[in-house]
This record gives C-alpha cells, structure tokens and sequence, in this order.
C-alpha cells in the first residue's frame, strides 16, 4: 500500500484528476453532508431555477446522517450511507461543480460517466467505521434542512478523514477490479 | 399466573437499545479477529483493522457502533403464564424505545414512507410476539440498520428447483448486493413457510450466535458450503476485493406447501447487533 494522498477542500479540477481508484487518502477542511432528502431539495431547487443554501462548487458532499452529539463531542458516530440512492441527483450536482463524494457501495454507469465529464471523484470511506470516523470531525453545524432532523445538510470541519478512491476521472472502478483480482 | 409491570419492559427495552448498539458482541469480535488472519487483501486486513478499533471505541467512549441505530426490531417470547399489568404492551415496548434512543444519543430512523419526514423518536418498533410455556418474558433486540435490510429477497421458487436452485440464488444475490450492504456480511437464509414467514425465517437466522452451526446436519453442510462460494465471490470487506465477504452463512427452514417451496436472503452487515435479557 502506497502511502495515502492528503487533499484540501475545495477541490479544483487538477486535484481530483490525479486521484487513481485504490488510492487512500486523508482529507482536511470543510466537506458537505447531505443524504436522501436533502439531495432531494436541492434537486429540486435547481429544477426551479432557485440557488441552494449551500455553494457546492469545488465542494465534497458526504453521504451520512450522523447519530446525535454527547455532550462534549462534535458529533455523533457518522459512517457513510448506501450512495446508489443518491444516483438520481449526483449527475446534475457534478454540472454545478461537486468535486467529491463520499458514500459507501456502488455507482451506476450514468454517475461513473458524469465523474468523467465533468471532473469529479467517488470516495468510499469505511461503512460501519462510524465511531472511528467521527474523530476526524472538529466542528458540525448545520447549515440547512434542520427540519430534516439526521438528514440536515451539516458543515463539517475534518481533519485527516480517511476513505479510498473507488472512481477516478477515467472511469475506472475499484469494486470491479478488487473482485476481479480476488475473485476464484 | 405471574404478574409482570409494563414498566419493567419499557425498561429492559430502552437497555437493550442502548446496550445494542454499543456493544459489539464477543462472537462479532472473535469473528473480526478470525477474519482478519484469515484476509489476503492488504486493504481487506486494514479494513478489519478499522471495524476492530471502531468496537473499541464505541464501548469505551460509550457510542453508537454505527450512525444507523436501526429500526428497533423487537422480539418477545411471552410466557403464557405471564400477566402483563399498568399499560399497554406495545406501548411499553414503544415508550423503551423512545428512551433508549434519547437516552443513547442513538439516531432516529424511522420516517413516513411518502413524505419522509422523521418520527423523531424511532417509533414505532418491529414488534415481534410469540407466546411460549412459562411464566417470563424473554426480550431480543436486533437495531436493523437500512443498507442491509435493503439487500433483502424472499422468492417463491419452485419445488423442481431444489436445494441446488436456493444455493444458487443465494449466491447470486450475495454477488448483486456487492459493497452496499457493507461487507463483511451475515447471511441469513430463510426456507420454507409462506410469503411473510419465510422472510421472518431469514431474519431470525441472523440472531444465532456465530460460530454456531444448524443442528440438521444438511442444513449445516448447506451453510458450509454457501459460505466458501460466498467468499469465492471476491467481494471481500467494504466490496473493496478480498476472500472474507461473509463472516457467517445461517440457515433455518420450516415446512412449506406442497406447491411451493418459499426462500428469503436477510443480510446482517458486520456491525451485527442483537441483545436479549429475560424479565
């Protein structure tokens, strides 16, 4: 294993495109949650025509509705979500400039293809980690949808969040090609 | 006939909650520890790495294991001889998980299906109720979190497909799930039964401890095998490419109709949580 890539937010079009699926890295600075019914609203708000609460260029959206904070934590245990459900919406929030998202399982070929297009990355971070990775989180505040209760869209601060490329700009992907090599 | 206060059941209830999605349990653990030697893959053993360190620090830092607490998924086996005084039994079960949740710093869950909006309070539980000989009240809570649950089949095979033809789908399904039910997986398999039982059927093969086999010799050789084609599969931990996809395959069957022959798949992910405790 090579040693893991530090990336800060936001991302330009150069910093994704170095990204190989396989690679870890480590990422430091504000990234986005938003899940479900968030990626809902701010679909639909573009549909509309209106501007989203949040300014997603260069931005990483986080696939996770986090477990409430104790006292004294940032926030709660908060491991990724199952992405497919975000399909539906990821192409349209690469058009408008997301760089980066982070779930867990697998893409469909029209998300692959729009990370092509339009220069972005997916990252999976380790699902069921929750507790371990809620300690790269500094600071959570919610920015929108609190009405949404775990699904609000929050603003996170990380420091050295850990995940791995499993799509790159070129379209490769390393859920394929992982089975593929230990497959028998 | 042994008078039990619904107060004592909201309070186990809201324990097993809590305790549940704390604290992975000691055949989890042995399992993660086993898988890890076991593991080819470099990203695979770090994986196991991860979850290991991840159960540490839930326990120690009293934490949830994973953010998705789950639907509450409650089993009791009342005691026929158990009369249960001072309030409503589901509503007591209900008001357990209403606190444990709260006090648990656990995420709530549970939503309208059309609207989505959040119930805020992880109500209301999956009651299961099955009435036994006695005179207590066994509870077993099994949090079921949503990326699992949604790799879940039943299917309503034919009897010509056999064994070989549950084998078959199993595996096939397994293969489809990939990395979205978060591997390394339980594999509980339910034969037999009607529609809705078969699929219960699958779900309490997930609360066998692991490590334990089917007591019918066929069925544990059918898990055996299962397991070893399962991780054939090279899925292995996170879907990242391994030879551990599956900690354990459960088998469990029950008679079926003559025309039918029932099967469901209930997929566990490795943060496999189930609690009991006997009032």
């Amino acid at each position: 294993m090579s040693e893991p890539i530090r990336l800060k937010t936001p991302l330009k079009d150069a910093d994704v495109e170095k990204l190989k699926a396989g690679d870890k890295v480590l990422i430091t600075g504000v990234i986005y949650t938003g899940r479900d019914a968030a990626h809902k609203r701010l679909f639909d708000l573009l549909k509309e025509g209106k501007p989203l609460p949040v300014d997603l260029k260069g931005q990483i959206i986080y696939y996770v509705g986090p477990a409430p904070a104790k006292p004294g934590h940032a926030i709660g245990s908060a491991g990724p979500t199952t992405s497919g459900r975000m399909d539906a919406y990821s192409p349209r929030l690469m058009e408008i400039g997301l760089k980066g998202m982070i779930g867990k399982g697998m893409r469909k070929k029209e998300v692959i293809e729009a990370m092509k297009k339009y220069k972005a990355v997916y990252l999976a971070a380790t699902g069921g980690a929750a507790a371990l990775i809620a300690k790269s989180v500094k600071k959570a505040d919610i920015v929108a949808y609190e009405d949404l209760g775990p699904e609000a869209i929050n603003r996170l601060e990380v420091v050295d969040f850990p995940a791995i490329v499993v799509n790159d700009t070129k379209g490769n992907d390393l859920y394929q090609q992982g089975m593929a090599k230990y497959a028998r | 006939m042994r008078e039990v206060n619904a107060k004592q059941i909201t309070e186990v209830v809201r324990k097993l909650c809590i305790d549940s999605n704390l604290y992975l349990g000691e055949d989890v653990l042995k399992a993660l520890d086993e898988g890890e030697k076991k593991e080819e893959s470099p990203v695979g053993k770090e994986v196991f790495q991860q979850l290991k360190e991840n159960a540490r620090i839930a326990r120690e830092e009293q934490v949830a294991i994973c953010q998705d607490t789950g639907l509450a998924v409650v089993f009791v086996e009342l005691g026929q001889e158990v009369h249960v005084v001072g309030a409503d039994f589901n509503a007591a079960i209900n008001e357990g998980v209403r606190q444990g949740y709260k006090d648990g710093y656990l995420r709530k869950s549970s939503c309208h299906p059309f609207a989505r909006t959040n119930t805020k309070d992880n109500t209301p539980a999956i009651i299961h109720l099955s009435m036994v000989p006695g005179e207590k009240v066994k509870i077993t809570l099994a949090p079921k979190g949503g990326g699992s649950e949604n790799m879940s089949m039943v299917a309503m095979l034919s009897p010509s497909e056999g064994i070989e033809g549950v084998k078959n789908r199993v595996v096939e399904w397994v293969k489809q799930s990939g990395s979205n039910p978060c591997p390394p997986i339980v594999v509980g398999v339910g034969v037999g039964g009607t529609f809705e039982e078969v699929a219960l059927t699958a779900k309490k093969a997930l609360l066998r401890p692991l490590g334990q086999k089917n007591p019918d010799p066929q069925l544990a050789a059918m898990e055996e095998e299962l397991l070893t084609r399962v991780n054939n599969l090279g899925i292995g931990p996170q879907g990242l490419g391994g030879r551990i996809t599956a900690l354990a395959v459960h088998v469990e069957m029950i008679p079926c109709h003559i025309a039918s022959f029932p099967m469901a798949v209930n997929i566990n992910c490795h943060a496999h949580r189930h609690k009991e405790a006997v009032i």
